[in-house]
């Protein structure tokens, strides 16, 4: 009996490689580095295996929707609440505040253009 | 301070278990035969680190190196094509 | 599908406002409340995050390719990089940290090629972030099983004399491959040399560009 999990892909088939790539968002840089400063020495609260465990078991469905730093966020910030950095509470919250944030200032931006 | 069990040269098998949970020995290379060709060093354990735990005792990394053609049936590639894989000792057994 | 042109040299684009003119997603305003909240908490400063992305983005391939330049005109350079890439890259004021980064040399005998099946490892702190191609699931699947194939892709050709040797950085090693020397180079400057090596022939996947092409 085996068991081939689905980040571990190495042998399957797949169509070409694809030319892809892409500077990375200022999101992206700021996922990296928060992975990064979370896990100095000093610091310890999130390590590299943890995270690579943490977009291991995203599942299959969630691993091949999200993209790279996608999955990152998502295994960090798991992590982070079940260590209990953040609380599910405050997440949520300053999750609503930045979205309602960005649409205020996405609809000035707008109505500035219009003016 | 632990002793190193291989040495390069020897040969060994990955060892077939398939735990779910943080393991770096890849699937396709699990149960094939290959050789020692360098010892890394000691390494905490990544499947206890994902976990939080300190990944203590440290574990032996080596390099080893596998034949395509024992990897892969029907590789199609001339017969000097290698893979070589960073596996830790405990996924490894000696064959003699 | 061609993969002739070069992306080292090329300007990035402007940073992409974090308001863009797609929707915003979820993981991006995720990924802004865990910086915001994680400041907020004095977790970490505000400082020491724009100092990491700083420091991300000073790690581009033009620094593997003044450490490959150097190895092919000074053959002492070239030994303690094979012993140890992150010492000799201190040497050249190039600080790659703590994980340690290996060496492998093309030959006339062996062509190397990088992938990592797990994941995306890569000498990040070396060369900088890598492609999306290579964090692809075709790349990760097939490099390990069609070497030949994937580098054809890319525009590459390995005589069937020359071995193929692919390492999947699985553990806590990081690979880059230094290219050989292309012929007809013989006499050039170090900062001449270096405009040949490109990123792609630092991950296997091409060899240095031929003096012709600059």
């Amino acid at each position: 009996m085996t068991l081939r999990r689905h980040h571990d892909m190495g042998g399957l088939d797949a169509g070409p490689v694809e030319d892809s790539e892409h500077d990375y968002a200022m999101w992206e840089k700021r996922v990296d580095a928060i992975v990064k400063v979370l896990s100095t020495p000093e610091r310890k609260l999130l390590s590299t295996d943890e995270l690579r465990r943490g977009i291991e078991e995203l599942g299959p469905g969630v691993y091949d929707e999200l993209n790279y730093y996608e999955r990152w966020i998502s295994s960090a910030t798991n992590i982070l609440l079940e260590k209990g950095v953040v609380s599910v509470d405050e997440l949520g919250r300053k999750m609503a505040e930045i979205e309602a944030r960005w649409t205020a200032d996405r609809e000035n931006l707008a109505s500035e253009t219009r003016s | 301070m632990s002793t190193k069990k291989f040495n390069p040269g020897d040969s060994v098998r990955v060892r077939e278990a398939y735990p779910p949970g943080h393991v770096r020995t890849p699937y396709f290379v699990r149960g094939c035969n290959g050789q020692i060709q360098q010892f890394v060093g000691s390494f905490a354990n990544p499947e206890e680190l994902a976990y939080g735990r300190d990944g203590k005792p440290e574990m032996q990394l080596y390099r080893v190196t596998f034949k395509q053609s024992d990897v892969w049936q029907g590789y199609q590639g001339p017969a000097a094509d290698t893979l070589v894989i960073d596996i830790y000792e405990h996924w490894l057994e000696p064959i003699s | 599908m061609s993969h002739d042109h070069d992306h080292d040299h090329h300007q990035p684009h402007p940073y992409q406002p974090d308001i863009e003119d797609k929707p915003f997603s979820e993981r991006m305003v995720m990924t802004q409340a865990i910086a915001e909240l994680i400041v907020e908490k004095g977790i970490v400063s505000a400082d020491e995050l724009r100092q990491q992305i700083e420091l991300m983005d000073s790690r581009e391939p033009g620094l593997g390719a003044k450490l490959v330049a150097r190895t092919w005109v000074d053959p002492d350079f070239k030994a303690r990089v094979l012993a140890d890439v992150n010492k000799a890259s201190a040497e050249l004021g190039i600080d790659t940290g703590d994980i340690p980064i290996m060496a492998i040399e093309n030959t006339e005998d062996v062509h190397n090629v990088v992938v990592c099946t797990l994941c995306s490892c890569y000498p990040r702190m070396l060369i900088g972030l890598p492609p999306d191609w290579y964090k692809s699931r075709a790349y990760r699947s097939r490099t390990v099983r069609e070497p030949r194939k994937v580098l054809e892709e890319f525009g590459t050709t390995i005589p069937d004399d020359v071995e193929v040797r692919v390492h999947d950085s699985t553990a806590d090693l990081r690979y880059i491959v230094l290219p050989a020397r292309p012929a007809g180079t013989e006499g050039w400057s170090e900062d001449k040399l270096a405009e040949l090596i490109t990123r792609d022939s630092m991950i296997g996947v091409s060899l240095a560009k031929s003096p012709n092409t600059i």
